[in-house]
Order: C-alpha cells, then structure tokens, then sequence
C-alpha cells in the first residue's frame, strides 16, 4: 500500500466514525419509538400511516406475527416491481417510450430489489422508465433497507430483553426507519451529490452536436432488416457516422443517495457508479463511499447502545473493520501490481487501468470495490470483471464470507452476530460453560437457527454455480475464458445468493435461464437468514439473562475480535476454498506464470 | 399469528411508504436540485454559439490527430454512446484485452511517429464507464507534441491549455489529477487554428 | 468388586494436593488391556448399519467406505477411475476410520459396563423379611422383588438390605462399601439425618425395621446402573446444540464436494487439460473436510465423563445435571464439615481475674472427662499440651458425670464437692444468677472477644466462681483458602451458610476466604438466598443432607446430596455424593466443566485441521488440469496419490491418537474464561492448524520410504 492508498482509508474511516457515532444514538432512540428535535415534524405523518393501517403502534409482537407480516410486506413489493415493469409501455413519466420488460427479466429485477441485491440483468438507461426506477426501484431501496434494519434491530432486541415474548412491532419499526432515517439522510446526501453534478431531472435525453465525428462499423441490412453476410459468412460491416452523442437523464440523484445508504446498489445507469452522472467527481466517490458504511457501522453502536454495553459494539464494529482493511489491503496491492499484460503489450506500466475511471484512478476504484462487496451494496465505481485476478477474488471472498463486514444495512450485522453466536458457541464449549452471548444461553433451537442461517448462502452458491457450469445455458453467458470464465459464474452466484448485486459483468445474465437462476438464489439467501434470524430474536428474548462473572466469555476485548474475524474467515475458507482455487487462484498463477 | 391480520397492515404502509419515497422524496429532491444547482441537475451542459455540444462530465469520442484523445470506450455500438454505458468487461488474462491493448499501442505511435516516450497505461485502456471525460495528466503530456505538430502550435501554449484544463487531486489526495478532454479540445478549437 | 471401590478416597481438601495426579489409585487405567480385546469386537460388531445411523457424521464416512470399497472392486475388475491400488488403499483407510470411530465409543462404553457390572453384582434378590407393623416382630419371607412402597421389613445382623428405605426403629451397622467403596461401616438409625438405608447393603450388627421407600426399579441402585450404562444414549443439551453444528458442516461439505465434481469438469473443458476430479479422491477429500475427529469421539467424551464422575463417586442423575455444573456461578457451601472441619477445638483458655490460666484448664478439664464429645475431647487434649494435665480417675472422687441437657445448655462434674459446669454464655451468667454468685464483667467481655474471632466461647464456672472462658475455635479446612480463590478465578462465587451469628461468620468467613456468606441461616433463608441469586441470572449449586434441605436442593440448579443424608435430600437433589464429602461440589463443577471442554476443544482441533487437508487435496486433485496449483502444495507431498493418501491416512489415526485425550478429558486449570480461551485456541486452534500440516509431511515421506506411493 503507498501513502496515498493508507491516507484514503485513514480519512474515510475517521470520517466514518464521526458519523455514524452521532447516528448510533440517534436510531437507537427512533426506534425507541422517541421524537427529538425536528423529527417531531414528522410525527403527525407516522400518526396517520398507524390510523390508515389500523395498526397500535405500541402492540408488539413475537417473532412469528413480525416475521409473517415482513415476509407478506416484501412480498406486496415484488408483485408491485413486477407489475410495474409489465405495464411499463403503458404507463407515464417514459419519455424514452421503454416498452414493457420481459417476464424472466421482470422476476429477477423484482426480487433483487425487493431482496436488497440490486444485481441488474439489464442496462438501466435503456431499459427502465422514470417511473419504474423511481416508483418500483427507488421504493425498494427504501423499503428493502428497512427491511433489514428492523430485523437486525428485533434481534438486538431479543438480545436486550429478559424473558419477554415480544420482539417489537413490524409495522412501526418499518415506518420509523424509513420516516426518520432513511428519508432525511437520503435527502442531504442526494443535494450533496447534485451539487457535485449528479443529475436530478424528468427531461428526456438530450442530443448534443459532439465536436468530431464517430466512424463506427454497423452491419449492412437488407431491405427486410436483415443482416447481410459476406463470402466468408461473415454479415458485411459498413462504416457509419455519428455527429451527435445522447446524453441520458432523469431522477439520478434521489435513487443514488438511497442506493449506497440503503446498501442496495442498483445503478440508474448500466455503468453504475462509474458513469460521470452518477458518481461525477472523487468528492462525490468520497461521499458515496461514506454513505455505504455510514449505516452498517452506526448499527453496530446501535447493536451496544441498546444490550447496554456500548463496548459489545465496538468489538464487533472493530472485527469488521480489521477484515476491511485486510481485504483493502489485498485489492490495492493487487491493482497497483496490476497486469504484467498490459506493460507487455507495450503499455508504460502494468496498472490496471482497464475497466476504472481516471477521476478515481486505482486506489479509489480499490477501495470503493472493497467497500462496496464487503456491504452488500453492489455499486461499483470500476469494471471487477477487469479487475486482477486477486483484486477482483477479493471482492468476491468478501461476498462470500455472507456480507458481514459491515453488510448490508442490517443484514451485515445480523449476519455477524450470527457468526459471533457460532463463534462463542465453541468458544463457550472451549472454556467449559454452555455457551452465552451477552448472557443469553446458546442452546441448540438457537444453534439449529445458526445453522440454517450460515449453511443457506454457502449451498445456494455452489449448487447455483454447479448447475450453471455444468448446463449450455449457464456456459453460454460467459465472456472470458478459462478460470476467469469460471469465476464470473461464481460471482454471479455470491452476489446473489449474498444479496450484494454487484457483477463480473462479462456474463451475460440477462437471460431466462439466469434470470430465474438468480432470482431464486437471491430470494432465499434473503429471506432463508431473515425468518431464522427473527426466530432466534424471539426465542432469545423468551431467555433469562445470565449475570457476568470471570467465568463468563468475555466478548468485548481483543480475543473475542480475534475469535470472531477467525469463526467468519474459516466458515468463509472451508466453503469456498476449491472454488476460489479454480477460479481467480490458478488465474493469477497463470498471470504471474 | 393471522395472516390476514397482517395483510391490511402490509398493502396499506406499504403504498403509504411508497408514496412517501416514490413520489414525495423524488419530488423534494428534485425540487431543491432545480432550485439551487440547475446547471448540475441538468447534466452539466456545455453550450458553444448557443448550441450543445456536449457535457462537462461526459467524455466524447476523438480519433483525429488534432484533438486529445481520451480513454478507449467499450460502448457499443459506437465508442462514447451516452445511451449505452459499460466497460470492457475483459479479464486480465483474456487475450482479447492483450491485442486490444497491442493495437491501441500501435495506432497511437501511427499518429505520432517521433514519440518514444512510454505509452501511458490509461491512454490504452478501456474506461468503466465508457463515458469517461478525462485522461491522466501524464496521457495529456504524452499528446502535446501531436497536437502541436498538427496544430501549428508551440509545446508551451499546449501546456499551458493542458495546465488550465487540469484538476488536481480533491485536498490533495482524493482520487486521481485529470484532464477534462472534451474542455481542453474546446479550448483547443476556440484558439482557432 | 473391581479396584475402583476397594481404596477409600482420601479428603480432597484436607490433602491439598490435586487429584489428578498420575498415581491417583482410584482410576480406571486408562488403557485397562482387560477392556481393549472386546472393545477391538465391539468395534467391528458396530459396522451394523442401524448402529452407524446414529452418528450422522460417521455415517458419511461409512457410506464412503463403502462407495470407494465398489470403486476398488470395479478398478479390480474392469475399468477403474484410478489405479486399484489407490482406490484399495483409500477405501481400507476409510474402514479404518470408521473402525477406529467404533474403538472409541467401545472403548468408553466398556469401562462404563465395567462400573456397571461391578454395581449389578450387588444387586441380587434376597429374601426379605416382611412385617405386619412397623414393629419388629413376626414377618413374613418374601423375594425382594415383591416388596412395594411403604411395605415394613426388618433386618438383622448379616442380611442384606433388600430394597431403599427409611429406618423407623432400631439402630444398626451398615456395611455400604458395596456402594461407597467406604469400608468402614456406619450407623443407621431412625430419625434425624441417618436413618436412610440403601438396598445391596449389608447390615453388620443389630437390627432395624425399614418402611421400603420406592417401588422395585426405582431404587437408588437401580437408577445408579441406568444411569451409567445409558449415558451413550441420553444426549446433554449441549451435546444435541454441537451435534447440530456438526451435522451442519458436514452438509456443508457434503455440498462443497458435489459441487466440485462439475466444477472440476468445467475446468476441464474450459482449459482443455487434464481429467475431472475422481470419485475415489472426492469421497477422500468429504472424509477429510468433515468433522470426524470429533464426531468419532464425542460419544465417548460423554461417556467418559459420566465415568469420571463415578470415579468422583459421585452418581448424577442425568447427564443434564453434569453439564449445568459446568456452568455454576455460586457455590452455597455448609459451613461445618465443608469449610471448617466438623469439631470445633479448644485452642485457649481465658482466665478471669483472680484466677490463673492453670485453675481454670484445671477445671475445664474436670469438667470434661467425661465428655466424648470431639470438644470436650479437644478440652482435654488442651489442658494437657498447656500444663500437663493428666486425665484423673473420676470414680475415685466420687466424681458424678452432669450431661448436656436442653434445660441447662451446660455440662460438667460434681467432683469432690465442687461443682464444676461448662457452657454458653448466657447459660453460665443464669445459673450463676441462680446459685448466688457474681458474674464478672471481664469474663463477659472476653466471652464476646472470643465470639468476635468466630471462635465459640465456653464459660466455666466452679460453684459460684466464674473461673474464665475456654476459647473453641473453628478450624478452617487446609488449603480450602487457595480453594476458594481458584474458585474466584473461574468466575465462581462461593458462599459459607452457617447457623452461627453473623459476628462468628463474618470472622471464619474472612479466615476462609469466602466470598461471601449468610449467617444464622434457616432453610427459608437458603431457599430465599437461591432465588435471589437465579432472578439476577446466576447458576447456584449447593450440597445438602437433610430433611429440612430438600427445599433449597430442590430449587438449586445443581445439588448434591450427600449419601448419608435422608431419602428426602437425595430425593430433591440432583446428584449424589457417595464419599458424603461436601468439598466434593468443587470437583462436580471442573468435571462438568472439562467435559465440554473436552468437546469444545476437539471441535476446534477438527475443524481447524480441514485448512492443511485443502491444501493436501485441492493441488493433488486438479493436478491435471491446472498443474499451476502445484504452488500450492506447500508440504511438498511426493505425488498427488501420495497426498490424498496422507491426508486420509492422518484423518484416520489422529481419532486414535486422540481417544486418551477424550477418556481423561482436557486438562483443565482455574483460570479465567479469557485465559482458558486463550490457552485452548492456542492448543487445539493453532495446533490443528499446524499439526495436520507436520503429519501429513510425515506419512506422505513414510509412504515414499516404504515404496507404497
């Protein structure tokens, strides 16, 4: 790592934590179901959803009626995503007249939103109208955020309280979230981002006179449209000229700021966060990046704040940060090594500028790629399908340790206090106790829910990966050949299953096959952690909590950090090992060789 | 546990959220965007005589011996297409990439056959975007003495065009320096030669 | 009988030394050879498939076995995937594994039937005699198995107790070695907290008339052999929560191998090179990654520590029960017999004015002489260390021994016309009062001295004179101190209930290094002091004997009765201590503990192992197709049959290497959680990381030098 690279990381993290430890104390209260300061603006609204709904906001729930009612609520958005992009030909704000969406399209786009994945089959500025990106998508981002903000937040509860039944209210915690947190938050960053020139309007696209003219090849077509083949069978290619460019447009920044704090990632536009509209400056990089983590490390606070033990937080936020690092570490070292490749074919250096911006450059890139897989968030601000063959596994390893470091906006966190479960379940065993975490006893119903939890990724993944491999339709989508080939299938399939959405983009997934494929691994990698996480939240709450002692595993000091970064990196390592080393592993042998 | 029960709850907050996030929150920020950055909101637009000629952040396809080139876009059906943005997707060991960047090598030493300076590593590769607008400061230096030649001009008044279409890094240290290509070639074109 | 019951156990405190020592007797051996042949049968009996069903991840294996088994044959006999050779050699390592997994659990359970068997031999039918009445009269002769609940029998010197009961008459030596192991005979009477009687016991003189108090099948012997010959079968709590886990990594792998078949293909096809992954090293590389070591042993670590706790003598009523004493934060212990020795001492004597000390030890030991108890005996002993007092003979004095009584509190003689008593303070101020004499203020202060150090203060008075204060003191256990602060250490409180008043507690408590403690303390104290600790979230274990316990041990979270307490205590409490030892508590708690240690730490171990294994297998199995791999094949293995060879060849015997570990249990130390951790993850964590890395290097050149790979 040169300077350069450690002062980017030391001022983002720096800044990371000035805010997200204010914003800790903030939700923490929200979902208190408190009022403080402006939001008492608010209030009158959230008044009037509970009288619309005929829900009691202060009836709370066990876990099975907040897990239904999740369950049904996300459910109502996939039916409304789908049938947004069917009647899309029909519907208004399509100034671009987009025709309607293809069903297997359709499902895949409707579940990965509504999942918090935001994989993209298709390519945003020429797919998708306003009103779909902004009613279907942008809702979703929304909605799948607090989606998992409130399940990580029922778990924390299930932690904090003693033999209680309940676990909160769905209906109110899914309003708080949205109404004090993620739409005020979401309305700075967007402004911020528009003054950086993000663009924020309902014009058509616009056609500009380019300063030269664009030769390009198109094939020649007969007079049905036909492509017409040469002698060789070739379809004949004739020179074309273009004296204009499109500009695209639309309502860019209120879908990006949602997009990196709710961790979803879909881009407005197919290059995502790498298209000058969507990410124009390192300023707004900068804040782009700070907007992924900012609400996965204020839970982690949170998570401290509300078990009454601010330093149980940080241990966990302190796990999560060291895995960062280490993986930044891994992808600027292999970036800037780059491809020896690229000096052979008789560039000046090896850099691997191949698929980046130069506004970013390689750090940036490095790190907002780290940043975004170890989210769940699936933005991306360069190509990882470029990346080097270790700078692009990195990404993916991240994804497939089940998007704990940091995560997704709640996902990340539950997920890693499942791994701390796992963790101090051996760990309680080791030092000769039943296992407790934060006093609760670790006993096989919550073991049983682990289980399912750490096990449903990891076989959606390979099972995934294993059918598309092995079937012309999986094999047919690939771009790159040989091991790199291999992994772009693998990291379809960890960015699905793990809900990060990001892309070796070469793959071409827009297809039934892996429309279906997908949607399926990323609705149950979604919901396969969520119903046992919530019914681990129930049965925890239902516990006695147990009085610390020096018999009791202490969970907040550097052992247990050390314990729980070993208990993700193993699980993450015993599963993925022989596919890693198919892939990117022997591709960078390969490179180096 | 009633499923029922839980369906009003769940249609009703959840067209409420929609409507509070789907129309209200888009509405809001649009409106602010309007209000205080227009020119940001509405793509950065360059006007030259009164008529578009391009965006500020979004690159433009050069070929011609007289304009800075800028990265290689992996657009299609033409480089640069606005409408259509990607990279190249190429992995590192792809020979595709390898000939790619072999041929990109060569037609930029055709355009300039006295330069044997390296050839910077950015000036050959395909961007992410496909849209980029800029080009490394070190990309800029190594066309100077193209454009001059074809230009008439002299190395400095490249230079100093170069120099006053630079950004350097954000405090410093965010990001990358860059030149802004599209605004240099403008420039270039307003000298009038 | 086997050994294990003919040595009697020495005080755990009172040596100070700990047990676990090498040469302690009353340990199973190990390796007893006496056991190993059938537990080598057993092993090969337990291939059943019905038996092999039980331990899902072993069944993995097994099926393995089997499959490679069918690859070899058809290798033999036609076309293999890989040389026959290979195949055989895999497959007979995988039967290994298995069989090895079965030595184990064999191997365990033996030594349990062994304890087993020696309890069944005294359980036999005897022919009983039943009475009418509770009454000793006419009875009739019946077979033991007839007797019921609440039937009356009498039992007279040299029979055999037929079946547990409560003593309503009579009074008797027991010979209970055939339970205790203990072979000096105690006294079971009615009443009190000696009155109850075990069947398979042997009454040695006089007799007793016993109302039967469980039904047959119930009885406390019978519980003792279900107990430990069902231990394999009654999974503990957390037993069942890390079989979960492990079933959960062994579908994990399960699903990490199958995948890697088409991946492998892909790879295949996609580089042009090379030949799919075999089925023979996939099944090796499944062996290999799923956690086998302990899956192999963690029937016997249950097993094994159900045992240790029988080598404690200590027989727990579930497995359960076991487990929780591991998890004990407060240990509720009785003062006398657990803290202090049972007898207070006299250890001063405390003249009044006017009087010196040798009058006064004089005196007291007058008053003594007569008195067996262990304090007046210490009186006595005292007197004679001081100033060579010798014991005098009473009868030529016409001396007239005066009992303890309700009434008076006192005792003491009439000898040669004085009249010399001993007793509590407030007895000796009244009957001084009664008599006419003074009590001086001195002696009252120095009475409350005496009380401040939680010793007893014994006044005497000779007629009317109040000769002074003998001093009886507590005496703290050796050792115990050190005991307690272990104790502190670990996380465990400890707690000293005792019927003195606070001012005596406080100061023995304090000599003892107690934590803390509840004095003057009635039944509803201790059930009210439990309560409390469980409401703020505390695991509370407690030893109790009598009646007016069961309570408490009810509502404790571990309790141990002790053997020679009532039928009630033992009843209440969840765990009974044969020795009656209440220091015994402290042993229960590290056993519980280092049983899931045990478990802990091989999980650890196993799974840690899986990283060198990958790097054994994963090189050796794409070896055709990426030869790059090769770079990962750090240990340098000779050959890619060679390497997946090694890793299962290590897989299969480290389960052996590891079966003294299981049996005796990880060493455990009173440390903290966090040190334990540490010392564990360093060990079992870092050392199965390394560990596997250094013995498949090992078998990998053994192999080359014996020409097999």
């Amino acid at each position: 790592m040169n300077t350069n690279a450690v002062m980017q990381l030391a001022l983002y993290l720096a800044v990371l934590l000035v805010l997200a430890w204010p914003l800790s104390g903030y939700i923490t209260r929200v979902m208190r179901g408190e009022h403080l300061g402006p939001t008492r603006l608010l209030a009158p609204v959230e008044r009037l959803f509970y009288k619309l709904a005929g829900v009691d906001a202060g009836r709370e729930t066990g876990w099975k009626s907040y897990a239904v009612g999740l369950v049904l609520f996300n459910l109502t958005g996939v039916v409304a995503v789908y049938a947004l992009q069917r009647l899309q030909g029909v519907l208004p704000l399509n100034p671009q007249g987009f025709g309607t969406i293809s069903p297997d399209s359709s499902f895949n786009t409707a579940i990965s939103f509504v999942a918090n994945t935001n994989w993209q089959g298709y390519a945003g500025e020429s797919t998708m109208s306003y009103l779909t990106q902004m009613l279907g998508l942008s809702v979703q981002n929304f909605l799948s955020a607090a989606t998992g903000i409130a399940v990580v937040i029922a778990l924390i509860r299930g932690f904090a309280r003693k033999s209680l039944e309940t676990i909160g209210n769905v209906w109110a915690d899914l309003t708080r979230v949205t109404l004090y947190v993620l739409v005020p938050l979401s309305l700075v960053v967007a402004v911020l981002l528009v003054g950086q020139g993000v663009i924020q309007n309902f014009r058509p696209y616009t056609e500009v006179q380019t300063v030269q003219a664009t030769v390009y090849q198109t094939a020649r077509l007969d007079a049905h449209g036909a492509p017409v083949n040469g002698a060789d069978g070739k379809p004949l290619m004739v020179d074309t000229a273009a004296t204009t460019q499109t500009l695209p447009m639309g309502p860019v920044a209120s879908q990006e700021a949602i997009k990196m704090l709710g961790t979803n990632g879909g881009g407005f536009f197919n290059a995502n966060s790498a298209h000058p509209y969507e990410n124009p400056t390192p300023l707004s990089n900068f804040i782009e990046m700070l907007a992924i983590f900012l609400i996965p490390a204020a839970l982690c606070f949170v998570f401290g704040r509300m078990v009454g033990d601010k330093r149980q937080g940080w241990a966990v936020l302190a796990a999560m940060t060291v895995l960062f690092v280490a993986a930044y570490g891994v992808t600027v070292w292999a970036e800037l090594a780059g491809n020896p490749a690229l000096q052979h074919a008789g560039a000046a250096s090896s850099l691997n500028m191949e698929g980046k911006e130069t506004r970013f450059g390689i750090v940036a890139s490095s790190l907002f790629a780290t940043i975004t897989t170890a989210a769940s968030c699936g933005a991306v601000n360069a190509m990882h399908d470029s990346f080097t063959p270790l700078g692009g596994m990195v990404p993916m390893a991240l994804m497939q340790l089940g998007e704990v470091v940091f995560g997704g906006v709640g996902s990340g966190l539950y997920g890693m206090l499942v791994y701390a479960i796992l963790a101090v379940f051996i760990a309680g065993l080791m030092v000769g106790r039943t296992p407790e975490y934060l006093g609760k006893k670790i006993e096989s119903f919550e073991m049983k829910m682990t289980a399912i939890a750490i096990l449903a990724t990891p076989i959606l993944v390979l099972a995934g990966t294993a059918i598309a491999v092995s079937v012309s339709a999986g094999q047919a989508g690939v771009l790159n050949p040989q091991a790199h080939g291999f992994s772009e299938i693998l990291y379809a399939f960890s960015s699905a299953a793990n809900n990060n959405g990001s892309a070796f983009a070469g793959l071409s997934a827009n297809t039934p096959f892996y429309n279906v494929m997908l949607g399926l691994a990323m609705w149950f990698g979604r919901f396969a952690i969520i119903v046992p996480v919530l019914a681990m939240a129930g049965s925890l709450a239902g516990k006695q909590r147990l009085a610390v002692t020096a018999g009791t595993l202490p969970t907040h000091g550097p052992l247990f950090v050390v314990l729980l970064i070993g208990a993700v990196l193993l699980v993450g390592a015993l599963n993925f090992i022989p596919g890693l080393a198919l892939g990117p592993i022997v591709e960078h042998l390969q490179m180096i060789g | 546990m009633n499923l029922s029960s839980q369906l009003r709850p769940a249609l009703t907050i959840f067209v409420l959220l929609t409507a509070l996030t789907g129309v209200l929150y888009p509405a809001a920020v649009t409106g602010i965007a309007q209000g205080v950055f227009p020119n940001q909101a509405n793509g950065s637009v360059i006007s030259k005589d009164g008529r578009a000629v391009g965006s500020g952040l979004i690159g433009q396809n050069f070929t011609e011996p007289r304009y800075f080139w800028g990265r290689p876009s992996a657009t299609g059906p033409m480089p640069y297409n606005g409408a259509g943005s990607g990279g190249s997707n190429l992995g590192p060991t792809n020979p595709a990439l390898f000939d790619a960047v072999k041929t990109r090598v060569a037609a930029l030493k055709a355009a300039d056959p006295g330069n044997t300076a390296p050839v910077p590593v950015d000036l050959v590769t395909a961007s992410g975007s496909g849209l980029d607008p800029d080009i490394s400061p070190e990309a800029a230096a190594y066309q100077i003495g193209r454009i001059a030649k074809a230009r008439n001009l002299s190395i400095p008044q490249v230079e100093a065009l170069v120099a006053a279409n630079t950004t350097g890094k954000q405090w410093g240290f965010l990001g990358e320096a860059r030149v802004n290509v599209l605004k240099l070639n403008l420039a270039l074109d307003a000298l009038g030669k | 009988m086997t050994k294990r019951f003919e040595t009697p156990i020495p005080d755990h405190v009172e040596t100070g030394t700990d047990e676990r020592s090498g040469n302690d007797k009353r340990k199973l051996p190990l390796l007893d050879p006496a056991l190993l042949t059938p537990a080598v049968t057993d092993a090969f009996k337990k291939l059943a498939p019905q038996v092999q069903w039980r331990n899902p991840v072993m069944f993995v294996v097994y099926v393995g076995s089997i499959l490679t088994t069918v690859l070899f044959g058809q290798a033999l006999f036609g076309t293999g995937e890989a040389p026959a050779g290979f195949i055989g050699a895999i497959a007979a390592w995988l039967w290994f594994t298995v069989l090895f997994a079965n030595f184990a659990e064999a191997l365990a359970e033996g030594r349990s039937k062994a304890q087993a068997a020696a309890l069944r031999a005294t359980k036999k039918n005897v022919i009983a005699k039943k009475l009418k009445a509770p009454k000793k009269g006419a009875y009739e002769l019946i077979d033991s198995p007839s007797l019921r609940k609440g039937d009356f029998i009498l039992i007279e010197a040299g029979d055999t107790i037929p079946m547990d009961g409560e003593v309503l008459d009579g009074v008797a030596s027991v010979d209970e070695s055939a339970i205790t192991g203990e072979s000096a005979p105690v006294i079971r009477e009615s009443g009190g907290d000696f009155s109850a009687v075990t069947g398979g016991t042997r009454v040695l003189s006089d007799w007793i008339v016993v109302r039967v108090s469980v039904n047959p099948g119930e009885a406390f012997l019978d519980r003792m052999i279900a107990m430990v010959e069902g231990a394999k079968r009654q999974k503990t709590p957390n037993e069942i929560a890390l079989t979960i886990l492990l079933v959960a990594l062994t579908i994990v792998f399960l699903v990490v191998t199958v995948t890697l078949l088409p991946f492998s293909q892909y790879s295949v096809s996609v580089a042009g090179a090379g030949t799919p992954i075999t089925i023979t090293a996939l099944i090796a590389l499944l062996v290999c990654l799923i956690p086998t070591t302990i899956g192999a042993l963690l029937s016997s670590i249950g097993v094994a520590g159900m045992s240790r706790m029988m080598q404690a003598n200590v027989i727990a009523t579930s497995g359960r029960a076991v487990e929780a004493a591991g998890d004990v934060d407060v240990l509720l212990l009785d003062k006398t017999g657990t803290i202090t020795l049972g007898n207070r001492q006299a250890s001063a004597f405390i003249a009044a004015p006017g009087v010196t000390e040798q009058q006064l030890a004089d005196a007291a030991q007058l008053a003594s002489l007569a008195d067996e108890t262990p304090e007046g005996r210490s009186i006595v002993v005292l007197a004679k260390q001081r100033f060579a007092l010798r014991g005098r003979e009473l009868a030529a004095h016409q001396a007239v021994f005066v009992p303890f009584t309700a009434q008076t509190r006192m005792s003491g003689v009439d000898y040669d016309g004085r009249q010399i008593r001993k007793g509590a303070l407030d007895a000796v101020r009244q009957h001084v009062a009664d008599v006419g004499g003074l009590f001086p203020d001195a002696v009252s202060k120095a009475a409350d001295d005496v009380a401040r150090r939680g010793a007893t203060p014994l006044v005497v008075v000779d007629g009317t004179t109040v000769l002074g204060v003998i001093e009886l003191k507590d005496i703290v256990k050796g050792g115990i101190k050190e005991r307690f602060a272990e104790l502190r250490a670990m996380g465990i409180k400890t707690v000293m209930i005792t019927g003195d008043n606070p001012l005596t507690a406080a100061a023995i408590a304090a000599e003892a290094g107690v934590d803390d403690f509840l004095a003057q303390a009635r039944p509803e104290d201790k059930l009210k002091l439990i309560r409390d600790h469980q409401a703020e979230g505390r695991l509370v274990a407690m030893t109790g004997d009598g009646t007016n316990d069961a309570p408490a041990l009810a509502q404790a979270d571990v309790a141990v009765a002790m053997n020679t307490g009532t039928q009630a205590a033992k009843e209440a409490g969840n765990m009974v201590d044969l020795d009656s030892n209440p220091t015994k508590l402290i042993e229960i708690v590290e056993i519980g503990k280092q049983m899931l240690m045990t478990r802990g730490s091989l999980t650890t171990f196993s799974v840690a192992n899986d990283i060198a294994k990958y790097f054994a297998i994963i090189p050796a199995a794409f070896a055709t197709t990426y030869p790059q791999l090769g770079t990962l094949n750090v240990m340098g293995l000779h050959t890619p049959a060679s390497a997946i060879l090694s890793a299962v060849i290590f897989n299969a015997i480290i389960i052996v290497f590891l079966i003294p570990l299981a049996l005796k249990g990880v060493k455990y130390r009173a440390q903290s959680a966090a040190q334990l951790l540490r010392n564990n993850m360093l060990i079992y964590g870092l050392g199965g990381l390394i560990v596997p890395f250094v013995g498949i290097k090992l078998i990998d050149l053994l192999l080359v030098a014996l020409h097999l790979a």
